[in-house]
């Protein structure tokens, strides 16, 4: 088996499903000879040619569009914008036609396509390159919202997304897309896509994240157990629809609950994870929640970004103040 | 200086405001007069259809409407043009193409009556249904096109868009593409002269609607709007050099929109009476009627008989729409996923336990 890294496993998961399915097609901008400014879909159009891997005009309407019209037709589009800070021209085919197609005809019609986008900072890019806004798509209803954070994980849940007979927001952590390599075998197998991962075992707090903050989540849970703290740690990935009972039950376990993530705090999806401890779980938190985000701000140019970004001390800190306060 | 490149927009019309035949090039389908009757029978029934509904607005028994009076031979030519595996992408208002479709005339009226199901219409199981964000549905066309073209199948899209429309990065999103891809799209703008209160010539510069498809490279044409021979042999020339792989076509159907721009919009606040009569001189009916009775294929007499068929068949329409009943609450929830999740099941329970607390 080989070992791979979180881009090689979103193209193994593409390759996969494009040579059993031939309704699949990847479309988007230098996807197709170039492989993708990141090379996620590199070598697909040498293997599938180029009416299946399709460079578009320079247009993301066009690429949000055309992929509407595809996935209503029975084609299985993968759709990819450059950057997330270049996914707002097609909100308007995401949430208007994508997440709406099926309501709007009581199920005459669907939409089965992956929108899928290098996600968050980190990475020293320009301006308009280090978007977090997983929130925006996680209030549209029709739409599932995946957010990968290892090379196993994001193998399964893209094979997941595209199988799905609904529309697919498949955000990927570019910063840690070549952190680390581990062995996916390439067996087709597809991760549930309503499920969270416990990623460590922890009795005293629950560290909830996704993304490229998993990497410093785990770190500030290495950091907390040498403290003699036990952080349990959860990668959210599928945030819409939310498994919320895997939450709940550690938080039953830890009376703790950390939530860390990389977009502006404000509305973040953190804040609807609160909602819900406060709703379902105010009788077993012994502390107040606490949320590790980055600033209601626009993510800095890159001298200051890792000032933005959530830190292992921040996380740290945060879950000393949960134990403190009980 | 030398010259890059040139291009030229024309215009085709076959019959003039008053019925007069302009051409002396008749394609094989307006030779043959009962095809040319059967189209104008069907424009008369959807402008009865188009009244009827309106009145029902006004009665309080629908929605909001969205009239098309005006646009009946654009509309009625293209939904005769095309086969039904082709793919149609309207706007919200080409109730005249989508009869020819197979959609119900109750199922226009369910929609606007406030219910999802009229877009589960009997019109093919692949077309669009009404889109109201505008220009949208341009590349939801291409998009379709370009599936067929991945699929190597003989089949065209079609859509429509408005003057305003044309404005729209979807548009030209839609036809650029079409190009780039020669793609089997077919693009008609149909510029009925108002964007709400927007005039025409407050959209753009451009001489032309049609000249927008020539930065696409696709082939361009302007037809009179009001004209259904000018606009169906238009349409059969677009749809047939589509379907043969010659790449897209825009098409700029140059009409008027009679009505307000909904049963919600009062155009007296923006456009002067004048105008207006001018433009009923035009209107696409009264034309084809002259023609078809100067070469004695149809009557008075017909006429009348052929508004009251309409009349009865729109009334039994009407009654089924008004015997509709609503969706049950849960209709709200089933159809956001294909599979229900935990939390909105919840949600759906909810709001039917709170059905049973206030019956």
């Amino acid at each position: 088996m080989a070992q791979i890294t979180l881009i090689e496993a979103v193209t193994q998961a593409l390759a996969y499903e494009m040579k059993h399915d031939a309704s699949v097609v990847v479309l988007g901008e230098d996807v197709g000879v170039n492989g993708g400014v990141f090379r996620a879909t590199q070598g697909l159009q040498q293997a599938f040619g180029s009416e299946r891997v399709i460079d578009t005009p320079l247009d993301e309407l066009t690429i949000a569009g055309l992929t509407v019209g595809l996935a209503a037709q029975g084609m299985k589009p993968i759709a990819e914008a450059q950057f997330e800070g270049f996914i707002y021209p097609m909100m308007e085919h995401i949430a208007c036609h994508a997440a709406r197609l099926r309501t709007r005809t009581r199920g005459r019609m669907t939409c089965p396509a992956v929108f899928r986008a290098p996600w968050g900072g980190g990475i020293r890019a320009p301006e308009h390159h280090s978007e977090a806004n997983e929130h925006l798509f996680t209030n549209i209803p029709g739409l599932r919202v995946v957010l990968p954070s290892s090379p196993g994980r994001a193998y399964g849940l893209l094979l997941a997304a595209i199988r799905d007979p609904d529309p697919v927001i498949f955000l990927e952590p570019k910063r840690i897309y070549r952190q680390y390599k581990e062995e996916v075998a390439d067996d087709g197998e597809a991760l549930p896509l309503d499920v969270c991962f416990v990623l460590r075992d922890g009795s005293d707090v629950t560290l909830v994240t996704w993304g490229a903050q998993v990497k410093e989540t785990l770190e500030a849970a290495d950091a907390l157990a040498a403290e003699g703290i036990g952080a349990e740690v959860i990668d959210v990935a599928t945030l819409k629809p939310l498994d919320f009972d895997t939450i709940h039950e550690s938080v039953r376990k830890t009376g703790r609950c950390v939530i860390v993530h990389e977009a502006p705090r404000t509305a973040g999806f953190g804040a609807e994870i609160a909602a819900r401890l406060a709703e379902h779980a105010m009788y077993d938190l012994v502390a107040p929640v606490e949320r590790v985000t980055g600033y209601d701000t626009h993510i800095p140019l890159y001298r200051l970004e890792m000032k933005y970004l959530p830190s292992v001390e921040r996380i740290v800190a945060a879950a000393k103040r949960t134990l403190a306060a009980s | 200086m030398s010259i890059a490149a040139t291009f030229e927009i024309e215009f085709l019309q076959y019959l003039d405001a008053d019925g007069k035949l302009v051409r002396d090039d008749l394609p094989a389908f307006a030779r043959d007069i009962r095809q040319l009757v059967d189209l104008y029978k069907q424009m008369l029934f959807v402008r009865v259809f188009d009244a009827k509904a309106v009145a029902l607005q006004r009665t309080g028994k629908l929605g909001t409407y969205a009239s098309c009076l005006g646009h009946e031979a654009a509309h009625v030519a293209i939904g005769s043009a095309m086969q039904e595996d082709d793919v149609f992408a309207p706007m919200y208002r080409e109730y005249g193409a989508q009869f020819l479709r197979g959609v119900k005339p109750r199922e226009v009226l369910l929609y606007w009556g406030g219910d999802e199901r009229g877009s589960d219409f009997s019109g093919p199981a692949h077309d669009f249904a009404w889109c109201v964000p505008i220009a949208t549905q341009c590349l939801h066309a291409a998009g379709s096109a370009l599936a067929f073209k991945v699929r190597k199948e003989p089949r065209v899209a079609v859509t429509v868009v408005g003057d305003g429309g044309s404005s729209k990065g979807d548009f030209y999103g839609a036809i650029n593409v079409a190009g780039a891809m020669q793609l089997p799209l077919v693009a008609v703008i149909v510029n009925n002269q108002w964007a709400i209160s927007v005039p025409r010539t407050a959209q753009t510069g451009a001489k032309t609607l049609a000249q927008k498809g020539i930065a696409a490279g696709l082939e361009c044409l302007q037809v009179d709007g009001n004209d259904l021979v000018a606009m169906r042999t238009a349409m059969d020339y677009a749809v047939k050099r589509a379907r043969h792989g010659h790449g897209g076509m825009v098409i700029e159907a140059v009409t008027y929109r009679l009505s307000d721009h909904t049963t919600a919009d009062d155009a007296r606040r923006y456009r002067p009476d004048d105008e207006v009569k001018a433009a009923w001189a035009r209107e696409p009916l009264k034309r084809m009627k002259t023609y078809l009775m100067s070469l004695n294929a149809w009557t008075e007499k017909e006429e009348e008989e052929w508004k009251a068929e309409c009349a009865t068949r729109v009334d039994a329409e009407v009654n089924a729409y008004l015997e509709t009943k609503s969706q049950p609450t849960e209709a709200m929830f089933d159809y956001t996923w294909a599979e229900l999740p935990a939390d909105l099941a919840a949600q759906r329970a909810e709001a039917l336990a709170r059905d049973k607390t206030t019956h």
